[in-house]
């Protein structure tokens, strides 16, 4: 009897051991270019931050640039768990993150103290553009049609987003809204599960509108399932037959952009380094490939023009958030 | 048909047969260990799509997931431990076989089940892949509410002997189910963030089927000798084929339609297969017991649903899971374009998928078959060492969901809820079923009222939605008719009170 519990002791020891090792931290070596770092994802593998996050852990990897890489998806929140891991890990000097919109986002609805200005930033590294896509046999022909009825009367417009509020699918409609002067409260936003969902419910006409990111939607677009009124970006997306907000004259340029953060308290001398690691990456055969396989904008900025890139986005999200009420 | 066998003359190359092999004896181990799903063994695959070409990879994935969905029966039987959402049912009367000596059983309806569904669900596909319309884009919000409706109204009436209990048990569920910031109200998170996603089901299930029984367990061991489970026959009887191919057929039945629906999912036809096997077999007295009926349906449902599942993957491009949604992405990185064109620009590849899946199904039960004696074996290891192996098993699969030690906390605190449930002679069912069905209901509900501005018409604005309200009507009908034909009649004694006893006298 004795035997057997000190048995379950040590199972549950090897229970403990194991657990422990996989939270462990890996110490890098003095050598630079040897060195050992860490990357956190903040959703689960597969999603659009671990694509981004592990196709330039590839680049780096496979031109040498760093030793081995330990990508770790943090998952939790939106995001909000690895910010807050991040800013836990304050001048630790081993450990990226790559982030974006929506993690903004998810940071002041999850009230948060863990925002994107409190932590080092690296680099943005690519955007996607959103777009406004209608069924096939929507009445709304251009985005004069759409905006024209939902100004009239905004309870009639049921627009559905792959994101939860504080995504990008749900700030670009809002902020969408606030610039034709609608009251983005007004708004009858629908939260679906990522883009198939979505896409179910504009090829059932469940709802008016969609607003995503277009890559999962492909298939659709080339069909005539579904029919784009305009892209968000500064520029018409190519293959795309649309016209950008701006060229229907409305003045909003809206991308959904990801980048890397570093934990705050690292030295000059850390962050320079790691900013010049990611400069060679973008210049790498390898990313640029990657761009092109997912259809990334390069949209590359390092140091204070990504620093203040990162402030301006900050607070226009949490001023969005904060008019619904939900920051 | 010339497609058909095109697609088989591809697969069956021996470097796809490779994959095809590759992909389900992985599947398999990634369906054992609780936790990792399908959906994370192929994001985590997804790099191969860089280095193999697009038929071998998919063959691949496809042996995966159906292996995936196949494994997950394996731990829920032998060691309690649902691996995945869809295969916590299997566990009820799964592992209460096992206990009784019939592991092997248990294992060998559930792989024959799966394998029957699966095939069945792959030649409806080959059927439906060319010809089905956009119909399940049609079904909206106010649908699957009925349909959820209708699930929890079947549970409820089938809570066991003491309806208190049941119904503890169900709003214990629904108040876990209420964990999380999902509305975009922070409910019962304590203003933490681990929790604003809400309490992964496979914690709860691993909890308080598993954790709760070893603390079960170990508080008894000193009162009782130590007993080994017998080991029993290794091969289904007569008996055993009897009574499983009717709810082969019926889980099969279950399973493809919710897994062709956008909204549908696995659990959902899991549970309403084992409860029309509880209300048909000829055997009710054994459910809660080890009915046999109670694993083949459920397990033929979850391989049903997941052929349902590439349903509208292949015809519309639509992923309606996260494994499917992964399978979508690896498509992209061939620079293949899914949707509704799939099927007209690459013929080759879908129907090599096509052909591949049943490869993988009939790779599957030749590979298990054989296994499901040795597995039962297992149980022949001294309690106190089978147990800490349950709790490594379980720590494991719990980790594994979001790997935060965060997690353990929980499953811990999980575990002590389902000891005490033992304790009290509480049913865990509707425990699960809240769990799993609450939140999915509500999502449902809120999405119905936000579409409609908060008209309560719209529940009933869709045909489906009528005809399944009617169905529920009728189902309270029967019950009250009966309550009233026999007022007097003794229930008959519940699982719960059985298995409280059959435990105490272990």
């Amino acid at each position: 009897m004795h035997r057997s519990r000190l048995l379950a002791v040590l199972a549950a020891a090897v229970v403990l051991v194991l657990v422990a090792s996989g939270c462990g931290v890996t110490r890098g070596s003095d050598d630079p270019s040897n060195r050992r770092l860490r990357m956190m994802i903040p959703n689960s593998a597969g999603g659009g931050y671990d694509l981004t996050g592990r196709a330039a852990v590839r680049a780096l990897e496979e031109n040498d640039l760093t030793g081995r890489f330990e990508v770790s998806n943090v998952i939790g929140a939106s995001g909000t768990v690895a910010m807050q891991r991040l800013l836990n890990e304050e001048g630790a000097d081993d450990l990226v993150m790559t982030m974006g919109l929506g993690v903004v986002g998810a940071v002041y609805t999850n009230k948060s103290e863990a925002t994107p200005t409190r932590m080092t930033p690296i680099a943005r590294l690519i955007e996607e553009q959103e777009g406004v896509l209608v069924p096939a046999d929507s009445p709304f022909k251009t985005i004069d049609d759409l905006v024209a009825a939902w100004q009239d009367d905004p309870d009639s417009v049921t627009v559905g987003g792959g994101s939860s509020p504080g995504g990008p699918d749900h700030l670009f409609p809002m902020q969408l809204a606030a610039e034709v002067a609608i009251d983005p409260n007004d708004v009858k936003y629908i939260s679906y599960d990522g883009g198939g969902p979505l896409t179910a419910a504009l090829l059932g006409e469940k709802i008016e509108v969609g607003m995503s990111g277009l890559g999962e939607f492909s298939g659709q677009i080339a069909n005539g399932d579904l029919r784009v009124l305009a892209v968000s970006g500064d520029e018409r997306l190519e293959g795309i037959d649309a016209p950008t907000l701006t060229e229907a004259g409305i003045d909003l340029v809206f991308t959904n952009w990801r980048g890397v953060l570093a934990p705050p308290g690292i030295s000059d001398e850390q962050r320079d380094y790691l900013i010049d690691l990611f400069t060679d990456m973008h210049d790498t055969d390898e990313w640029r490939e990657a761009l092109a396989d997912n259809g990334w904008i390069d949209s590359f900025a390092t140091g204070d023009e990504f620093a203040a890139f990162l402030k301006e986005q900050d607070s226009r999200v949490a001023d969005t958030l904060e008019e619904l009420g939900l920051s | 048909m010339d497609l058909l066998l095109e697609g088989f003359q591809q697969a069956l190359t021996p470097t796809n047969l490779l994959f095809a092999c590759l992909g389900v004896i992985l599947g398999t181990a990634v369906g054992v260990l609780p936790g990792i799903g399908p959906a994370m063994a192929l994001a985590l695959l997804l790099p191969v799509t860089y280095s193999v070409g697009p038929d071998s990879a998919i063959i691949m994935f496809a042996g995966v997931y159906y292996g995936g969905m196949y494994g997950g029966s394996t731990t829920s039987i032998l060691l309690n431990t649902p691996g995945e959402s869809s295969s916590v049912v299997t566990a009820i009367e799964g592992n209460k076989m096992a206990k009784k000596g019939r592991a092997a059983q248990a294992l060998a309806t559930a792989a024959i089940g799966s394998f029957v569904a699966g095939t069945i669900g792959t030649v409806l596909l080959w059927i439906l892949t060319p010809r089905v319309s956009d119909l399940v884009v049609k079904l909206g919000a106010p649908s699957y509410f009925a349909l959820m409706l209708l699930a929890f109204i079947a549970v409820t009436t089938a809570l066991g002997s003491s309806k208190l209990r049941g119904f503890i048990a169900l709003f214990l569920g629904l108040a876990i189910g209420l964990v999380g910031t999902q509305t975009g109200q922070a409910r019962l998170t304590f203003g933490e963030a681990k929790l604003a996603d809400g309490i992964d089901i496979v914690v709860v299930a691993v909890a308080i089927f598993a954790v709760g029984e070893a603390l079960w367990v170990a508080a008894h061991l000193r009162r009782k000798p130590l007993e080994i489970i017998p080991v029993g026959q290794p091969w289904m009887g007569r008996e055993d084929w009897k009574r499983s191919w009717k709810p082969w057929l019926r889980g099969t039945a279950f399973g493809f339609p919710f897994g062709a629906l956008p909204a549908g999912g696995a659990e959902v036809p899991t549970f309403l297969s084992y409860l029309t096997e509880k209300k048909l077999s000829k055997h009710p007295e054994e459910f809660g017991k080890g009915a046999i009926e109670g694993v083949a349906g459920p397990e033929a449902a979850n391989n049903a649903s997941a052929a349902g599942t590439l349903l509208p993957l292949l015809t519309l491009g639509l992923p309606t899971t996260a494994t499917a949604a992964i399978m979508l992405s690896a498509l992209t990185s061939y620079g293949i374009q899914p949707g509704p064109l799939l099927l007209d620009n690459e013929p080759g590849l879908v129907w090599a998928l096509l052909a591949s899946l049943i490869i993988a199904n009939a790779l599957l039960l030749v590979i298990n078959l054989p296994l499901a004696p040795l597995w039962a074996k297992l149980l022949r290891i001294p309690r106190p060492q089978l147990y800490a192996g349950i709790l490594f098993f379980a720590c494991l699969g719990a980790y594994s969901v979001n790997f935060q030690a965060f997690d353990l906390v929980l499953l811990l605190s999980f575990g002590v809820l389902g000891f005490a449930m033992r304790r009290f002679g509480v049913p865990v069912l509707p425990l699960i079923v809240g769990v799993i069905l609450g939140p999915k209901m509500e999502a449902q509900l809120t999405e119905a009222l936000a579409i409609s501005s908060g008209d309560v018409s719209t529940l009933w604005s869709e045909p489906v939605a009528v005809v399944v309200y009617v169905v529920i009507a009728i189902l309270l009908a029967a019950v009250a008719v009966n309550g009233l034909r026999r007022p007097a009649a003794p229930e008959p004694i519940g699982p719960e009170v059985e298995d409280e006893k059959e435990l105490v006298e272990r």
